[in-house]
């Protein structure tokens, strides 16, 4: 039977010939992620359960990023357990503060532990980023990761798959964050609940692994299960260099899909999501000249290399608006080095820009740059709900690296072909 | 396995609350529940945990607990006194969790027509219906597949794992 690719893992994952959407299976996970502020529920629900063996330490990795170093005694103490947790089951990826840490969905990413044809269950809801490389990410709750803990497996419905099919190419400065906003403007915000969706075309096939990312991640913005972006020559040089081994499994040419939308990519324009949803999606024109105190760069969505070099493109030669704290977060430790020595860091310092070490923290409010009352932030993360950066009176603005970065020069909210070279 | 029914009031809100309005990121720095439960639905209305008291059946609009994958939320709801959930539709991971969690939760389309702030309800888990007392009205439930009838009336998905130790 015909099949997409989220269907395949599934089946191939629950030890069937074919699934349907709509179908209930429980199928082995390959990879289970969980942080520091998911995994303690995991790891108190796992004992609740009466487990107390990992059913395979070598598919679990746990990542302290939410807001690290810890900011408080509180969660210092909860870091602590995730760390004793690590060391009692001998989970070996555990990533901290420092070395080869980052967010953990720049981390699976980049260190090679998803690929193609994998199900891979986070509980952080941005698992689907896993999409990038033909993954098969899916958010789960803690409960759920501590049933995947104890027993290697978890039930999914198989969802229905949505083709989004993207055709032209993006003109910088526009982004795959630009493409993205606009995708989830159209969808709305649960207008693919439950689904899966496939993002496919000629555009997408000329986005970077670090813009499919982006793609991928915001997916969830949707209500979607998981984003997966179909496998290509970019896929396979970049899986080469982390080492990850493919198996390919592609949708069927006469898979069936809940519905096909078609996207151009050629005559974008810098689009920009106002409060306090991330599908109130509009051009950036039409709320230029707002004036901010804060520019957010970096978060799983757009803190990797191709979004530091774009923020550095903008701010050669320019400076941070006296007004305006721009707060630049590289998504891993690796990232960090590499910006580091391309030169990058020093150019944002240089115009006034603050580097932070890898860290979820403002995204969502929690380290690293909290909005006080009535302030205004133009930020490149995923969500810009009431309160989330901060105070429930703090207005937050989604938008890509570029307007993030032409923004934190002008001092307001800016179009960035106005200063792009 | 039969399911306790549910009777309370209402207590109603719109389309899209986000699991960072039902507990925000801020105060996730503990796993104490019944503490973060005095946080619970604080951006959205600091009222909550007064009216709770009195409406105990949640019910809301589309898309509810989207957002962040944070089982907090439903955890907090729980913690809070909230007893059964009814919404027009609900986010992929807030619905699970709240199965998990053991609260029933259902997808009721058309429910913000027919369910106002403090109505009477009954929610009939045997009968598959949730009868709206205060304006005589009864809506006929879409049944949940029997595996997750399961998990909820172990009490969650701790509890069903912790009997049964397999899927």
């Amino acid at each position: 039977m015909a099949m997409t690719t989220c269907e395949k893992i599934l089946a191939k994952n629950s030890g069937r010939a074919s699934v349907s959407p709509g179908d209930i299976v429980v199928a082995d996970v390959d990879l289970l992620m969980i942080n520091e502020i998911t995994g303690p529920l995991a790891e108190r629900a796992f004992e609740d359960m009466g487990f107390d063996k990992v059913w395979n330490p070598e598919k679990v990795v746990a990542v302290l990023d939410h807001a690290i170093p810890a900011v408080d005694v509180r969660s210092a103490s909860v870091m602590k357990k995730m760390r004793e947790f690590a060391r009692t089951h001998s989970v070996k990826n555990f990533y901290g503060v420092g070395g080869e840490g980052g967010i953990a969905h720049q981390l699976l990413v980049e260190k090679g532990l998803v690929g193609p044809g994998m199900l891979v269950a986070g509980a952080d809801s941005h698992t689907c980023t896993a999409g990038a490389v033909s993954a098969l990410g899916i958010g789960v709750g803690s409960t759920e990761a501590a049933a995947i803990l104890a027993t290697g497996k978890l039930w999914f419905r198989v969802p229905e798959t949505v083709k989004i099919e993207v055709t032209g190419h993006l003109r910088p400065p526009v982004m795959a964050k630009d493409l993205i906003l606009s995708i989830i403007g159209s969808v709305r915000a649960d207008g693919a609940t439950y689904k899966a969706i496939e993002y496919c075309g000629e555009a997408v096939s000329k986005i970077s692994i670090d813009g499919r990312m982006t793609i991928a991640n915001m997916s969830v913005e949707m209500g979607a299960k998981t984003g997966i972006v179909k496998t290509d020559e970019a896929t396979i040089s970049y899986l080469e260099k982390t080492g990850r081994s493919l198996t390919l499994l592609e949708s069927d040419p006469d898979a069936r899909y809940d519905k096909t939308l078609q996207f151009d990519a050629s005559d974008l324009e810098p689009k920009i999501a106002a409060p306090f949803q991330a599908d109130n999606v509009m051009e950036v024109g039409k709320v230029e000249g707002i004036e901010i105190d804060q520019a957010f760069l970096g978060s799983c969505t757009n803190g990797r290399m191709e979004d530091l070099r774009a923020a550095a493109n903008i701010m050669c030669r320019r400076r941070v608006h006296p007004h305006v704290r721009f707060i630049v977060i590289p998504a891993s430790m690796k990232i960090y080095r590499e910006a580091l020595r391309e030169g990058i860091l020093e150019t944002l310092l240089s115009a006034g820009a603050v580097i932070s070490n890898p860290t979820c923290g403002p995204c969502l409010g929690m380290s690293q740059g909290v909005l006080a009352a009535d302030e205004v932030c133009v930020s490149s993360s995923n969500r810009n709900f009431v309160g989330r950066m901060g105070d429930k009176t703090s207005r937050v603005y989604l938008a890509s690296p570029t307007t993030v970065a032409a923004s934190a020069v002008a001092g307001k909210i800016t179009d960035p072909r106005r200063m792009w070279s | 396995m039969e399911l306790n029914n549910v009777s309370g009031r209402a207590l109603r809100y719109g389309d899209n609350v986000n699991t960072d309005v039902i507990i925000p990121a801020k105060y996730l720095n503990t796993t104490d529940i019944a503490t973060l439960a005095e946080h619970a639905m604080e951006p959205l209305d600091p009222e909550f945990r007064r009216k709770v008291s009195t409406c105990n059946i949640l019910v809301v609009g589309r898309n509810f607990g989207c957002g962040s994958s944070r089982e907090h939320a439903a955890m907090v709801l729980k913690a809070a006194g909230i007893q059964a959930i009814l919404a027009e539709s609900y986010a992929r991971i807030f619905f699970r969790n709240a199965i998990n969690q053991g609260i029933p939760a259902f997808e009721i389309r058309g429910l913000s027509s027919d369910v106002d702030q403090g109505d009477l309800l009954e929610l009939d888990l045997n009968l598959w219906k949730l009868r709206n007392l205060t304006k005589a009205i009864t809506i006929e439930l879409s049944r949940l597949p029997d595996f997750l009838m399961d998990i909820l009336a172990s009490g969650g998905l701790v509890n069903y794992l912790k009997k049964r130790r397999t899927w």
